[in-house]
């Protein structure tokens, strides 16, 4: 696993707390929700930036109250083709308007990058190497978009009213034999 | 038409390029078969009993002929030389080889075709009325919509990875084409008592193990709040629908489950939060949407022209094919022509290379360079002058492809199955064939009237054999191929699932029982203009079960 930030492979700051292990002082952590949430005024005002490990069965409306102190929080994908933490990131952010570090954990690949952007996430646990490394050039081939979400990406149907011109084809599909 | 423009195209290629280079990993091993899968899946690729089948979203059923040439392009040299047209107006290559999958889709994305969200659990294709544009009964061209729904859920990033596949459809006619209540999500378009128009919307429709027709959540939604309505039943579905029972995943058991009060209430509660926010309508961009729809430049012609009547005098097959298969357009003078495909013994919805030329070049010489596709698996010619329909029907009969049987007992809808299908129990194909042929007789099946039968190969219901007026449910028992029979379904306006006439028959039984089903409605009919489905309702099921089985 590596750690995705801005574009690149970093150093990951942040702890992961466990649900009984004690919880270090002056570093960053990552907590789960329940224990999170269980004391959350005492973990929050503690030395260091925290984190949650929000579960993507659970509510983000119970998450909400808390996020004006919370530095990060970071989403489930248990699996590749369980999509729910995209509903809950753009809730996040687009909704209750969180303006921390949004992590995207668990099975995340090369071909999700661009929706996990979309969605709102800025912090990517990329599962394989190989997959991280490419980063930065797999979130450049894509230039045409339908639809808004929260990443002020200018949506096809309002670039075609605003006269815009379309991205011309890089790739090789564009020549068709 | 609607016709891509340079962001379309640029979107599409984006995708293909994608996927190149997706089955470039999968082919070096960087990619397992099951990481694989869920990308090959989003594109249309599925891995059948055979090989790969590719599946190609038709929007709204509208092909033009340059796409139809291209379809008979890939048959010929990607696959066997034929495709399949589906029940959601799409049409399916069943023997396509991986590593030629990546230039197929170039090919066609060439002329605005790909197989993006044909299959995977996203939205899929759009589906309307195939009579779109040209209907004499709708308010306005669905089309229009069913374009700016399908853009705004095309690699959606948020809706990519949904509990289950999301159908879609959108209609806009008194009379339903397009099967909404059998749909997740559906629009009807219709005029309220002040005379403005908007959408009801229904929910939680479906066929497969547990059938549910749709319900309607949402009676009048202003036209401008139309994508954020679809966002927000989307989100609800996306968070809250069931991922543990691939068989309790659609939206139609969240929405039992909850209760369609309780479902609209959480998709209201999550509208109110966005519909005023970045979604909602531009007239604009509608309007935009709608200019790229091509319209023919169609000539002022009278209806019913003098050379036809004569022509219908003179040859009795012609006069028949007219009456079975050309209906009114909503332009005088003009009409549309439904193509069969389904020849006596033939498979329902294949339509080979030469044929979809043939078919191509008629459509530019007769309709205006355009082809519909409809999810009875037939197709149409949609803009035929009156004064044609002679020259097209003989055309057609030639590539045989004016069989006087639409909506008769033998145009039969039918999935692929288990000649195909890996997940069939059963073959549907064969059964269809021998039903034609039991039906060969022109004269009795005019007689029969309009008689709807679907052939489902398995419990996924892709014949929709539920709403079959005539439904075969093809399972499995020890081994060995057995069909349940229904009756009484339809997917019109005044949609039903269909009762079970009784227990399940062995392969060899299946067209025996249609014939007895048919024997016992010619028997029940209160008079010749009573058509299967008004006996079926007026007398119940009961009487049709004692005859059929009295000696079974």
């Amino acid at each position: 696993m590596r750690l995705v930030k801005a574009g690149q492979v970093v150093e990951d700051r942040y702890v992961r707390v466990l649900d009984d292990a004690p919880i270090p002082e002056g570093v960053p952590v990552i907590v789960p929700a329940g224990r999170f949430l269980a004391d959350a005024a005492e973990i929050a005002s503690r030395e260091g930036a925290t984190g949650v490990l929000w579960p993507n069965n659970r509510k983000i409306a119970e998450l909400a109250p808390h996020l004006d102190r919370l530095a990060l929080v970071a989403l489930e994908f248990p699996k590749f083709r369980d999509g729910r933490a995209y509903s809950q990131a753009r809730l996040l952010r687009e909704h209750y308007g969180f303006r921390g570090e949004l992590r995207a954990t668990g099975d995340v690949l090369r071909d999700q990058f661009m929706f996990l952007l979309r969605a709102g996430f800025d912090a990517f646990e990329v599962k394989k190497d190989a997959d991280a490394a490419v980063f930065a050039s797999e979130v450049t081939r894509k230039t045409v978009f339908y639809q808004p979400t929260g990443d002020g990406r200018v949506p096809a149907p309002r670039a075609r009213l605003d006269g815009a011109e379309a991205p011309p084809v890089a790739s090789r599909d564009e020549q068709v034999v | 038409m609607y016709v891509y423009d340079a962001f379309d195209r640029t979107l599409v290629a984006e995708r293909v390029s994608e996927f190149r280079g997706q089955v470039a990993r999968r082919l070096s091993g960087e990619l397992t078969e099951e990481e694989f899968k869920l990308l090959r899946l989003q594109n249309g690729v599925y891995l059948q009993l055979h090989a790969y089948m590719l599946r190609i979203a038709i929007p709204y059923g509208t092909l033009s002929s340059e796409q139809l040439r291209m379809l008979a392009r890939i048959a010929r040299r990607y696959d066997r030389g034929y495709g399949h047209f589906t029940t959601r107006q799409n049409i399916q290559f069943h023997w396509i080889k991986l590593e030629e999958l990546p230039d197929a889709m170039a090919e066609l994305a060439s002329v605005g075709m790909h197989g993006m969200q044909t299959s995977g659990n996203n939205v899929r294709n759009i589906t309307t009325d195939q009579w779109a544009g040209v209907a004499p009964d709708e308010i306005e061209d669905p089309r229009v919509w069913a374009e700016v729904i399908r853009q705004h859920v095309t690699l959606h990033p948020e809706f990519s990875f949904m509990p289950r596949k999301f159908k879609i459809a959108v209609g806009s006619s008194s009379h339903d084409r397009a099967a909404l209540r059998i749909h997740d999500l559906a629009f009807r378009l219709h005029r309220n008592g002040s005379g403005e128009t908007g959408f009801e919307v229904m929910v939680g429709g479906g066929l497969g193990r547990t059938p549910f027709l749709a319900k309607t959540i949402r009676p009048f939604l202003l036209k401008r709040d139309v994508l954020s309505y679809v966002e927000a039943v989307l989100r609800t579905y996306n968070q809250f629908g069931r991922r543990d029972n691939i068989w309790k995943a659609r939206i139609k058991i969240l929405v039992h489950d909850l209760g369609a009060e309780t479902f609209a209430k959480e998709v209201e509660t999550e509208w109110q939060g966005i519909k005023d926010g970045r979604l909602a309508l531009d007239p604009a961009v509608v309007a935009d949407v709608a200019s790229r729809f091509v319209y023919p430049a169609y000539e002022a012609l009278a209806d019913s022209p003098p050379d036809l009547a004569q022509a219908r005098r003179a040859d009795r097959r012609f006069s028949t094919w007219v009456d079975n298969s050309v209906s009114n357009h909503k332009i005088p003078g003009y009409a549309i022509v439904t193509l069969s495909l389904k020849p006596e013994g033939g498979t329902p919805g294949d339509a080979t290379a030469e044929q979809m030329d043939a078919i191509a070049d008629l459509a530019d010489r007769y309709s205006f360079g355009e082809i519909r596709v409809g999810h009875e698996q037939n197709l149409a010619l949609p803009h035929v002058a009156q004064r044609d329909l002679f020259a097209v029907w003989r055309a057609l009969d030639k590539i045989g492809v004016a069989t006087s049987n639409v909506g008769l007992v033998s145009d039969i809808i039918a999935c692929p199955g288990l000649d195909y299908c890996s997940l069939a129990n059963a073959r549907s194909i064969p059964v269809a064939q021998e039903i034609t042929r039991r039906f060969r007789d022109r004269d009795l099946a005019h007689d029969l009237g309009r008689l709807h039968i679907n052939i489902s190969g398995c419990i996924n219901a892709c014949g929709h054999h539920h709403v079959g007026h005539i439904g075969i449910l093809g399972v499995e028992k020890n081994g060995e191929e057995f069909y349940q029979l229904t009756i009484g379904g339809r997917a019109d306006e005044e949609a039903r699932l269909g009762t079970l006439i009784g227990p399940a028959v062995s392969y060899g039984e299946v067209a025996d029982v249609v014939e007895d089903i048919v024997a016992a409605y010619l028997e029940l009919r209160a008079r010749p203009d009573e058509i299967f489905l008004e006996t079926v309702e007026r007398v119940g099921v009961e009487p049709f079960r004692e005859r059929v089985y009295a000696t079974r």
